[in-house]
């Protein structure tokens, strides 16, 4: 275990290349609905339990499966209905499980990344073999059933080693959505020094974080989905910024909390300047306009402070 | 070093169409067939009331139920808080019912018979439906029990409730709505029509069993009020702005897709107390007086042919 995987480098948020969108947009925007599936009855994984309750956890399980037979069609409407194509967080089993929804979501020209192959397979205590043998069995899959390979990664139920980076940018990613340093798109550094950044995703805009870890009331999410825009919208005036909201159609599509999800996302959507857009569209952007500026400029502030030049 | 995890863990034994286990059929609720109310009504509104018993001294096997005891023994706090329920605080609720027209069912443990009596007699003289909910919160239904000891619980809870109010007993809610992997089966074998422990669902469906089909009914945990109020600290204000919401939600849907349910599960030492049962009452009132809202109990519902065996 090392104290810090070195993925990025520092780099303050103030006086940094100024990024503009398509459009003249300030601000892209982009919602990553999470389609998971999770087993009744997952094989143990040495450091982390899969459901809290012994087997059959009845409680974990059905809620998470309301998620794909309520839920989904529930949000996948609702962004219909204001322009937003999702960018799902798939796990990867899914296609095999309930190719009707990817079916959907292909259809409405949705992008899908890969979130492992279930959500209760998690990627502690693999092998480098076995870690490279499940992102490339994901990406494969995805492939097969939608038409084109992932572009993005966030690790099945944000489970990672020290080389998840490198494996997944080794199959061909250009994104991972797994650290929340920024809310900029910026660099990461693997290992095969290939062009791979990470672009916001988001813990504290997470439902799952906002209804299950901190508790808060539907209509207060919807508060706070609108401060975290109105402040990155400003700031996007003097350097594109990017606001995702991560979802679960578990989560955000139960009855009592659609109301408050939809009241943010008309809220965000009626700005002009907002690019509303996908993960992908986000980061082959940057990679063609803004990377290597990135780059540049943190090597020269870097420099500047005296650090090393390495 | 990492300890590797089974190297067997990259083996995916249930991929393929469908759930990962044989308990019902993958069906998303837009594709299907849509269901009528009576009346035209466009959302059944299912109120269920649990009555209970928390022993003292639980072993809390395999885990201690929500709302158990968490103090040292004797946990008097939150033993006599309980009772609370079930003497005051339920005789509020009934009044705001009755003043609502809503009728709801009462899932009780089998405990409570002999604990209070009256109680009984007075859901049996209303003719409410009686769902049995186990025998107490510390009788958990799980995979440590034999067959035979699980059996067992339910003919008891069902027997007792049975025996209190001459009536047949049909519903079933799991104690903290835990189950054994047989639970289930057992329910169905001891002449149970229809459970409301699993919540992937809004509308009821077909949960396959060793000896036939059970009706799940679908009972949300992310609306009751011991979820939202106890568990999440959430303002009694917002349990009333997401009752209402939801039903808001739920109107607008049936319009487009047929009838859906608002199924609302409650606890009369949460919201029987004096600074709550005005919200109650308030969520009542609003639901109610929607137009498009049926007000309906388990039974009511499953009569539809929607869901004819």
């Amino acid at each position: 275990m090392q104290p810090d995987l070195k993925l990025y480098d520092y780099w303050p948020y103030r006086d940094r290349p100024r990024i503009v969108w398509p459009g003249g947009a300030r601000i892209a925007f982009w919602v990553a609905p999470n389609i998971e599936f999770y087993e009744l009855d997952p094989p143990a994984n040495p450091y982390r339990k899969p459901w809290p309750r012994p087997y059959p956890d009845v409680g974990g399980y059905s809620i998470r499966d309301y998620g794909n037979r309520v839920g989904h069609e529930r949000q996948m409407r609702l962004l219909e209905r204001h322009g937003i194509r999702g960018s799902v967080s798939l796990s990867a089993a899914l296609c095999e499980h309930h190719p009707e929804i990817i079916e959907a979501c292909a259809e409405l020209d949705w992008e899908f990344f890969s979130h492992g192959i279930y959500n209760t397979r998690y990627t502690y205590g693999l092998s480098e073999e076995q870690e490279r043998t499940m992102i490339l069995d994901a990406m494969d899959s995805i492939e097969k059933h939608t038409g084109r390979r992932p572009a993005g990664y966030l690790a099945p139920a944000l489970s990672h080693s020290e080389h998840t980076m490198d494996l997944f940018a080794e199959a061909g990613g250009i994104y991972t959505c797994d650290l929340f340093h920024d809310d900029q798109p910026t660099p990461v550094r693997v290992r095969g020094g290939q062009r791979f950044i990470s672009i916001p995703y988001s813990l504290e805009m997470n439902d799952t974080i906002a209804y299950v870890v901190n508790r808060i009331e539907p209509r207060r999410y919807g508060s706070m989905l609108r401060d975290n825009f109105d402040r990155l919208y400003a700031e996007g005036e003097t350097g594109g910024t990017v606001m995702c909201i991560p979802t679960h159609n578990y989560q955000v599509s139960c009855p009592h909390r659609l109301a408050a999800l939809e009241q943010a996302i008309g809220y965000i959507t009626g700005h002009d300047g907002v690019w509303v857009t996908t993960g992908r569209e986000i980061a082959e952007y940057f990679l063609a306009n803004y990377y290597d500026s990135a780059v540049e400029d943190i090597r020269r502030k870097r420099e500047a402070a005296g650090g090393d030049t390495a | 070093m990492a300890t590797p995890p089974d190297p067997d863990y990259l083996r995916y034994r249930h991929r393929r169409h469908g759930m990962d286990h044989q308990r019902y059929a993958w069906s998303q609720l837009h594709e299907r067939e849509p269901v009528a109310w009576p009346g035209g009504a466009r959302v059944a509104f299912w109120v269920n009331v649990c009555v209970q018993f928390f022993p003292l001294n639980p072993r809390g096997a395999p885990f201690t139920a929500p709302g158990g005891m968490s103090m040292p023994y004797p946990d008097l706090r939150h033993f006599s808080l309980r009772d609370y329920g079930n003497r005051v605080g339920i005789f509020r609720m009934l009044d705001a019912f009755d003043r609502w027209r809503v009728k709801p069912s009462f899932a009780v443990n089998g405990a409570i018979i002999e604990r209070a009596p009256y109680l009984l007699s007075a859901l049996r003289e209303r003719g409410d439906e009686i769902v049995a909910h186990g025998w107490d919160m510390d009788s958990l239904h799980h995979g440590g029990l034999t067959p035979m000891e699980e059996t067992d619980l339910i003919r008891r809870s069902i027997d007792s409730l049975e025996e209190a109010t001459g009536r047949p007993v049909r519903g079933w809610l799991s104690p903290a709505r835990n189950e054994s992997p047989l639970t289930p089966d057992l329910l169905k074998e001891q002449g149970i029509a229809w459970f409301a422990d699993w919540v992937n669902d809004e509308m009821p469906y077909r949960f396959l069993t060793r000896a036939g089909d059970l009706w799940a009914m679908p009972l949300s945990n992310e609306l009751e009020d011991r979820f939202i109020l106890m568990q999440n600290l959430h303002s009694e204000e917002s349990w009333v702005e997401q009752v209402c919401d939801a039903c808001d939600f739920l109107l607008k849907e049936a319009a487009e897709s047929g009838g859906r349910m608002l199924s609302l599960n409650l606890h009369p030492w949460v919201l029987g107390q004096p600074h709550r049962i005005a919200r109650l009452e308030q969520a009542l009132e609003y639901v109610t007086s929607q137009s498009g809202v049926w007000p309906a109990t388990p039974e009511e519902i499953l009569e539809n042919p929607s869901f004819r065996a």
